[in-house]
């Protein structure tokens, strides 16, 4: 008996050993899937206390109060230009004018912007940083492209076609009861179909975006990496009032 | 075939049947090995959820949520590894602040194996990635960025082998074609080799010298392009053979679920991405058997 058991053992000791040495090693079977992080997840309260801090701080400078709104800016209140788009186009002109002129020696003529890139309006009130990411949540950076006079009519035309009003700021456009074009001044200027202008736009836009196709025949690109939403926070923080609203840059004589 | 006979012909052939629990126990003697990979891309710094109002992800995503099913997976089978195809960087505040050292902790903290480098990751420049690298405990994989002539030389890795309960695991990262998405004054001399040639080279190595029994490819090169000349995660499944999963970024495509592609030799490889910004973690088992155990050649893959 006492033989058979350490046969026993001897061959439980082999058996493992080889069976180490048979250990699984080919691929049999493969399952995959996405698993959505849904609020049916509780938190893991180290992580969530962990974070707390950064987010108490990031919050806390977010939400400090840089300028003040009298009444709501929105994109929604004019038909050929609003307030919202205004501010907008008027930010992007006056931030990123100085930069471009240190850059090249050049100023910007006009800018034009997308009505689809503002994504929120700024409500009566307080104005902080993070109104400038809910208005211009993506990362979207101020370029400068010239363009030729012939494009830029195209832009002009574009303009015009355009179901929303795009936000521009620089150039005036007088439109005549019948939706003719009447009237284009550039810096005060009346339009030169012979000489180039600097137009200043979303890297997004000058890119092709929203079929802004005059971009293309653009001579010349220069990228400020300057996001339009620092842009908005800069400016918020040198001004007291938002006084932006609709005026006569964009309108059609009745 | 020895070692078969062995035991089929030993004396004790009904004691050996009797003995399965016990060495189960000791060496997983007829049992199937799994190995666990899950996986995110294109996080950009959303640490948070997103808000009950938001519309296209309400009450989706949050690290705090993903660490806790991280964690429950972990728990039902340990031999997992946690993975990341880039773009850690970018898209909240929090990075704009801490310029990615929040993101870097954090998935230091949620145990994360490796990550490989998105155009992103360098927004703060080849220096901002590198000042937050003391905060990452993993391994960041990139085999086709050159990073000789910068300040991340000697920091980055073409790829790590891990082993998971006694299965070999290697990994390497492919990065994007970076002139023209990101400014030459952020990735300096940085220099972009040929992706899918650097692939075909380190999926053979590491299936044949480094004797792997799995290759997985972490790309940032985006899911698919209607420009056929641009390098995408569906060409370089196409193109290359010892690929057998590759976690995809970039183009921030919600997959349903993984995409089963035949690669040069007409073998399966599975590409994966889940979107982007932590809605979604990736998950891919894989099973690994005896030879003794397997009774036909294919794998058979459930998506």
């Amino acid at each position: 008996m006492i033989l058979k058991i350490q046969h026993f053992v001897i061959f439980v000791t082999i058996a493992c050993l080889y069976a180490c040495n048979d250990a699984p090693k080919k691929l049999s079977k493969i399952s995959g899937k996405q698993l959505p992080i849904t609020d049916s997840i509780n938190v893991t309260d180290s992580i969530d206390i962990f974070v707390a801090p950064y987010r108490k701080r990031v919050n806390e400078v977010l939400d400090s109060t840089l300028a003040f709104a009298p009444s709501q800016i929105t994109k929604k209140d004019g038909k050929y230009n609003t307030s919202a788009g205004n501010l907008m186009a008027d930010i992007m002109l006056s931030e990123a004018n100085p930069v471009f002129k240190s850059r090249t020696g050049h100023e910007i003529d006009f800018v034009i912007s997308n009505y689809g890139g503002i994504r929120s309006i700024i409500s009566e009130g307080k104005v902080s940083a993070r109104t400038a990411y809910e208005v211009m949540p993506f990362d979207n950076s101020i370029v400068v492209v010239a363009i030729k006079g012939k494009s830029v009519r195209d832009l002009i035309s574009f303009l015009i076609n355009a179901k929303n009003p795009h936000p521009i700021a620089g150039i005036q456009i007088i439109l005549n009861n019948n939706e003719t074009l009447k009237d284009v001044n550039i810096q005060g200027l009346p339009f030169d179909e012979n000489r180039t202008y600097y137009v200043a736009t979303s890297n997004y836009l000058a890119d092709g975006g929203d079929e802004m196709g005059f971009f293309r025949d653009g001579l010349n690109t220069v990228d400020l990496n300057y996001l339009i939403r620092n842009a908005m926070i800069d400016y918020f923080k040198k001004v007291d009032t938002l006084t932006a609203k609709v005026d006569d840059r964009f309108i059609k004589i009745e | 075939m020895k070692r078969r006979e062995f035991v089929t012909n030993s004396f004790a052939s009904s004691a050996y049947i009797g003995m399965g629990g016990l060495s189960l126990n000791s060496c997983d003697f007829l049992s199937s090995k799994r190995i666990t990979i899950l996986h995110t891309n294109d996080v950009h710094s959303h640490i948070d959820p997103f808000p009950k109002e938001h519309n296209s992800f309400p009450n989706m995503g949050g690290i705090a949520r993903r660490a806790t099913l991280i964690q429950k997976i972990r728990e039902e089978n340990p031999y997992t590894l946690l993975l990341d195809a880039g773009d850690i960087f970018q898209g909240t505040p929090y990075f704009n602040f801490y310029g990615g050292e929040l993101e870097f902790k954090l998935m230091s903290m949620l145990k994360y194996d490796a990550a490989t480098i998105g155009n992103h990751d360098f927004d703060n420049g080849i220096e901002g990635l590198l000042a937050q690298l003391p905060f990452a405990r993993f391994k960041l994989l990139s085999a086709n960025y050159d990073f000789t002539n910068t300040v991340m030389n000697g920091f980055v890795e073409a790829y790590n082998t891990f082993m998971v309960n006694g299965i070999k695991i290697g990994v390497f990262g492919l990065g994007i074609k970076l002139a023209g998405l990101v400014g030459k004054e952020l990735f300096k001399e940085t220099v972009y080799l040929n992706p899918i040639e650097i692939a075909q080279d380190m999926s053979a190595l590491l299936k044949k010298e480094e004797q792997c029994d799995l290759v997985i490819c972490l790309s940032h090169l985006g899911y698919s392009y209607e420009d056929d000349q641009r390098p995408s995660d569906l060409k370089l499944a196409a193109k290359t053979d010892n690929i057998d999963l590759i976690i995809g970024g970039h183009t921030h495509t919600f997959l349903d679920k993984p995409v089963i592609r035949q690669n040069r030799l007409d073998k399966s490889v599975l590409v994966n991405q889940v979107g982007c910004y932590g809605i979604n973690l990736g998950r891919i088992d894989f099973y690994f058997d005896s030879e003794r155990n397997i009774h036909s050649e294919g794998i058979s893959i459930t998506v």
